[in-house]
């Protein structure tokens, strides 16, 4: 273990990094909203299968468009299926949308940052001007361009925002390497002779996962966004399979007659991305070494 | 400054190059045979051979590639399958609609974004700037399809203020053109507005809290001059660059608003392309986008010098 570890190590608990940064995060009521909201959607998502709703995808051709009441508490659609059983059930395919296409473009994007910035010289002019052309294209817009050209579907729509997504976490690596690489504890690392890979996962990793956890936290936000509105266009979750952005879709056809039909699937759209939002904004505040 | 313009362009070359090759690549990712497609369901090979031919599919992809470089540098992005135009005339048709539907939001994102900015900075850890905080923090979470929807429901259906969809050429008829598009440059600009918003906020304590703001204090000069003359004059300069790179990203979430409007201009163009599985048009859109884009940070760039005299004086 080297001297660094194990000052650190040594250090008592309440002075380490994680329980600092762990109690801001406690005193950060935002933080501790968003959290609440996050837990709230993903429990009720993963314990779908087991909670007493009706079927999602269950139509009752005389229980057409009903507002909401005793028996169906969101109202039910246009061809009689359950809005809440949907919006659970749907709650399973935005969260592991957005979570999912976050990892894709993190695994992608993470290590292609730390070689480049890591290593410099042509590989890192290689990865950068990539980059910086993906960075060019607007999100949305290749999220849509790779949505169409692998075909719609749910699978698809995460591949196309993890893809759309992955550079801004190149560079986001790239800058935080290039920030660390030369610090003592890292040219110590080279100087007893540790190998590149050893000294990337053990020195400059750990000291660059705090920004990309950050930025992780507020990507899903803007996945959870994205899947909603390729689902919206048509390009992401295929009928019948429920996601709120595929009910918005079918919705808008009945603003005037059953207005129930888009209220909830927006709005719980819009509490689970302030949920990220505000998560995400405390845990910058929380790992900013700055307000230590 | 002409030169800086003139190495800001060079740089902006590669950049384009490998934006180029990625739109090319687009439609290799493209299911099965694009050529068996267009075939039809006879499919003869006479037919499928004269289309392998036209459309040069028999040579390696980097020849196909190079011939599809040459043809989008003369203008040339290929034919729309749906309305059999050129790309470039049917982009050039939509993208007046799209460009009045974006500076119209971006009248609503400064009319809101920067007044909220500068007073949640004034008035730092206040009722107020908690407020603000809130409703940028809204503004950034609520999907702007959604805010759409509501407004439809809200505005049209129930008020009747405003008519749901539809849209009127600006130099045709003015007042109805501005009708149409209220609603969507609202939607559109929301999101913009709590950008500008945050980023005006730190802008303006950043400076509040600089010495020469103090001395004009010190000297007797009124609040309201403290702020919007000494104060806003010089926290302005990230929020201009900013606007221009939000104008570049406001083309591209005109995507979702247009649909939900039923406005005919960029957005709607790619998403109907899509449906239509017109590849060209989707290409060609993906390529624009991406120009528009680099432009837009290009001309960041270049009012960043413009307006900052240090910059000026480095160059």
């Amino acid at each position: 273990m080297t001297t660094v570890e194990q000052v650190v190590l040594s250090a008592p608990a309440s002075q380490r990094p994680q329980s600092r940064a762990w109690r801001k995060l406690k005193a950060n009521k935002g933080a501790l909203v968003g959290l609440a909201i996050i837990t709230f959607f993903t429990v009720l998502a993963l314990t779908a299968p087991l909670l007493p709703i009706a079927d999602p995808n269950g139509t009752n051709w005389s229980a057409i468009r009903k507002a909401p009441s005793a028996a169906y508490w969101l109202g039910t659609d246009d061809i009689g299926r359950d809005i809440l059983a949907r919006m659970i059930w749907g709650a399973q395919a935005s969260l592991l949308a957005g979570v999912l296409s976050v990892a894709i473009a993190v695994v992608i994007g993470v290590p292609f940052g730390l070689v480049s910035g890591y290593f410099g010289g042509w590989i890192d002019q290689i990865i950068s001007r990539i980059t910086e052309a993906f960075l060019a294209m607007p999100f949305l817009i290749t999220a849509i361009a790779l949505a169409a050209f692998l075909g719609p579907s749910l699978m698809n729509a995460m591949i196309a925002i993890g893809l759309s997504a992955m550079p801004v976490f190149i560079r986001l690596t790239r800058g935080q390497v290039l920030s660390v690489k030369n610090e003592d504890y890292v040219e110590g690392a080279r100087s007893i002779g540790l190998r590149h890979y050893t000294i990337i996962k053990r020195y400059i990793l750990p000291n660059v996962f705090a920004p990309i956890l950050v930025q992780a936290t507020l990507m899903i936000a803007t996945a959870i966004i994205a899947e909603a509105s390729l689902s919206f266009l048509g390009l992401g979750q295929q009928p019948p399979a429920p996601s709120w952005g595929s009910m918005l879709n079918v919705a808008k056809n009945y603003l005037s007659q059953a207005p129930w039909m888009a209220m909830w699937p927006g709005a719980a759209i819009f509490l689970v991305v302030i949920g990220f939002n505000l998560l995400g904004d405390g845990l910058r505040d929380a790992l900013d070494p700055r307000e230590a | 400054m002409y030169s800086y313009i003139a190495k800001r362009l060079l740089v902006a070359i590669p950049t384009l190059l490998i934006i180029s090759v990625f739109v090319f690549s687009l439609q290799k990712l493209l299911p099965g045979d694009p050529v068996l497609a267009m075939a039809g369901e006879e499919r003869d090979p006479q037919v499928i051979e004269y289309l392998r031919e036209k459309y040069r599919l028999n040579d390696p992809v980097p020849i196909q590639y190079a011939h599809w470089l040459g043809s989008a540098l003369q203008g040339d992005l290929g034919i729309s399958l749906r309305t059999n135009l050129p790309v470039l005339t049917l982009v050039g048709q939509k993208l007046p609609v799209t460009i009045q539907l974006a500076i119209m939001s971006m009248i609503f994102a400064f009319a809101i974004g920067i007044p909220m900015g500068i007073l949640a900075a004034v008035k730092k850890n206040t009722a107020l700037d908690y407020i603000a905080n809130v409703v940028a923090l809204s503004g950034l979470s609520i999907p702007n399809f959604w805010l759409g929807i509501m407004l439809i429901l809200l505005v049209s259906v129930n008020l009747g203020w405003l008519p749901a969809s539809g849209y009127r050429p600006f130099f045709e008829d003015p007042l109805n053109s501005i009708k149409t598009m209220l609603m969507p440059a609202f939607v559109l600009g929301n999101a913009l507005a709590a950008t500008l918003m945050r980023h005006t906020r730190s802008a303006m304590l950043s400076v509040l809290s600089a010495d020469y703001i103090r001395t004009a204090r010190a000297k007797g000069l009124s609040e309201r001059k403290v702020v919007l003359e000494h104060s806003f004059r010089n926290a302005v300069l990230p929020i201009v660059t900013l606007s221009a790179l939000l104008f570049g990203e406001l083309l591209a979430g005109a995507v979702l608003t247009e649909q939900i409007f039923t406005i005919p201009g960029f957005g709607k163009l790619i998403v109907d392309a899509v449906f239509t599985r017109d590849y060209a048009v989707v290409q060609g859109v993906v390529l624009c986008t991406a120009i528009g884009f680099i432009l837009m940070n290009l001309i960041a760039d270049v009012l960043y010098v413009v307006l900052n005299p240090r910059m000026r004086a480095n160059l």
